[in-house]
């Protein structure tokens, strides 16, 4: 009887409980703590935005007139820079990703880039800009076009979706590929076939993260000539254009309490967009991964 | 095959030196192997017995740092003289790995093709392959209502079978394995056994094994390996009954290893 005591105190007495519980409360409140800030944010602009959401403002043209005013060549704008910046950046990012992890893990050339592509990730924006007014605006010749602002923001974001594509890659384990390259098959089909496939969810991670960061961004787009309140959309490469974020800062700039009211509903669907381009990807991706077991 | 003749050899191996980096693992190995024969590397952990064999199909070097010279020849022709394309050597001497890898994305069909596919030579009646391959990987019986499902829904025995199964797709001449039922359990590890004996009539064999009771079960000749050397090379038989080799003798008695 008496042992039988001891073995229950002994079960209930663990120390280090309260430490425990305290842990975990403070990491909830790391978790909440920002998401309650984040949708704070939100939902102040919502309801002052929302209300200034028609069909007339997605399909208006800009206007000195706050309640005629609409953000069609701006939100047409974004979109083309998005696309385009993801149609550079993710075919570059990826060959970039896969040469240093698939081929070149050995050479010294892979690991100086490797340096150089976490040194870019650190670059503010403004930076980007300035190289991208020099060389794609003026040195290039493409001029004030949505073409040199995409590619500006590709260089932007390729550093992001080079290092998620590596993590990607190295998560494929290497008796994976060793199994393809004992049948006979070559770096290029291996590296295809068999590692490729299995990282596209990480892929799209990184182009989820990438599009996120493009779309935002304002500075760099200064600098490389986009128009705060351009009349119409782009209708080529070679179009001058509006963004977003630049139709949004050019409002929010002016003491109008109008305007603000417009650039909150402008805020609104340039979220609205942000999740409908990372809804697409996240359902890609769990396709994928589904389908990799 | 006729007891008092010796086969004809496969595979033949000169004066192997490997490393990884400035780390020896192979001093000068010689070493015949035969056409339609089970050659069965035995030896302790770090021996150099794996490096061995993947210096036969060159999958050594694949690993960053590791080098190896000598001379190996398949068919009497040097498979690392210039101009020899180790991709091509893969697809004549295949390779079972420790570890059962089949494909993650791939239904166990896909598995079995998967190595046509990849070197582009995809056979215009696919199915007619994938039978005959899962049946000389004794598997057919298994899966053969199952082809579509995953290759990784099958347990651990059936997942190497169907690495087997794999390799012989391709028509190797020689299927070079890695401790291959080193993660199975013992009726798994039965299967793949009986397996090699009905291999070896197409095939030539080289088993990496750990375990000595398997290397008597299957093969015809037996090479002990230690710290990187090739000590004693005989018929499977003489070398478990009259070693020659000190060494050998207390290997294969317990008395280290």
């Amino acid at each position: 009887m008496k042992g039988s005591e001891d073995v229950a105190a002994w079960l209930r007495g663990r120390q280090g409980v309260w430490t425990e519980r305290v842990f975990v409360w403070v990491a909830r409140f790391a978790v909440f703590a920002p998401l309650a800030m984040l949708a704070w944010l939100l939902g102040n602009v919502f309801i002052d935005g929302a209300s200034r959401i028609d069909w007339d403002f997605i399909t208006g043209l800009p206007s000195r007139h706050a309640h005629k005013a609409g953000i069609y060549p701006a939100l047409m704008g974004s979109l083309w820079l998005i696309t385009l910046t993801a149609v550079i950046a993710l075919p570059l990012g990826v060959a970039t990703a896969v040469y240093l992890e698939e081929y070149g893990r050995t050479s010294r050339l892979a690991g100086i880039i490797e340096v150089a592509i976490a040194n870019l990730a650190g670059v503010p924006s403004i930076i980007y800009g300035m190289l991208g007014l020099g060389v794609f605006v003026r040195f290039a010749g493409l001029g004030p076009s949505v073409i040199a602002g995409a590619l500006t923001l590709a260089l932007l974001v390729l550093p992001i979706v080079i290092m998620a594509t590596r993590e990607a890659l190295r998560t494929v384990r290497d008796s994976l590929r060793e199994a393809a390259l004992a049948l006979g098959a070559t770096r290029w089909r291996t590296t295809w076939h068999v590692v490729l496939p299995m990282s596209i969810p990480g892929i799209l991670t990184g182009a989820i993260l990438a599009v996120s960061r493009a779309i935002g961004e304002t500075a760099p787009l200064v600098l490389v000539g986009a128009v705060a309140a351009i009349r119409f959309a782009p209708d080529g490469v070679d179009s001058p254009y509006g963004a977003l974020p630049m139709q949004i800062y050019k409002w929010t700039s002016v003491p109008n309490k109008d305007l603000r009211t417009n650039a909150a509903a402008a805020i609104v669907v340039l979220v609205i967009v942000l999740l409908l381009l990372n809804s697409v990807a996240i359902w890609l991706r769990n396709r994928y991964q589904k389908r990799a077991y | 095959m006729r007891e008092s003749e010796e086969p004809a050899v496969k595979m033949s191996v000169r004066g192997l030196e490997a490393w990884f980096t400035k780390h020896q693992v192979l001093k000068g190995i010689d070493l015949d192997i035969h056409q339609h024969e089970v050659t069965a590397i035995i030896g302790p952990s770090g021996c150099g017995k794996s490096t061995f064999i993947r210096c036969l199909n060159r999958m050594h070097e694949l690993v960053p740092g590791a080098v190896c010279t000598g001379k190996v020849t398949l068919d009497e022709a040097d498979v690392y003289a210039n101009g020899v394309d180790p991709v091509l050597l893969r697809r004549r001497v295949g390779m079972v790995f420790q570890k059962p890898n089949p494909f993650p994305s791939m239904s166990i069909k896909d598995n079995v093709l998967a190595g046509l596919k990849l070197t582009q030579r995809m056979p215009p009646k696919p199915m007619d392959v994938v039978e005959k391959a899962l049946r000389a990987a004794a598997l057919w019986e298994e899966v053969k209502d199952k082809l579509a499902k995953p290759g990784t829904s099958l347990s651990g025995g059936q997942q190497q079978r169907l690495c087997i199964a794999r390799t012989l797709a391709v028509e190797p001449d020689v299927v070079l394995m890695d401790e291959p039922c080193s993660a199975l359990d013992p009726i798994a590890t039965a299967r793949i056994e009986d397996l090699l004996h009905t291999l070896k009539d197409s095939y030539t064999i080289v088993i990496v094994t750990h375990n000595m009771q398997q290397a008597t079960r299957v093969s015809n000749r037996t090479a002990f390996f230690l710290t990187g050397e090739l000590i004693e090379y005989a018929a499977t038989d003489k070398m478990f009954t009259s070693p020659t080799d000190r060494r050998t003798e207390d290997y294969i008695t317990g008395k280290f290893g």
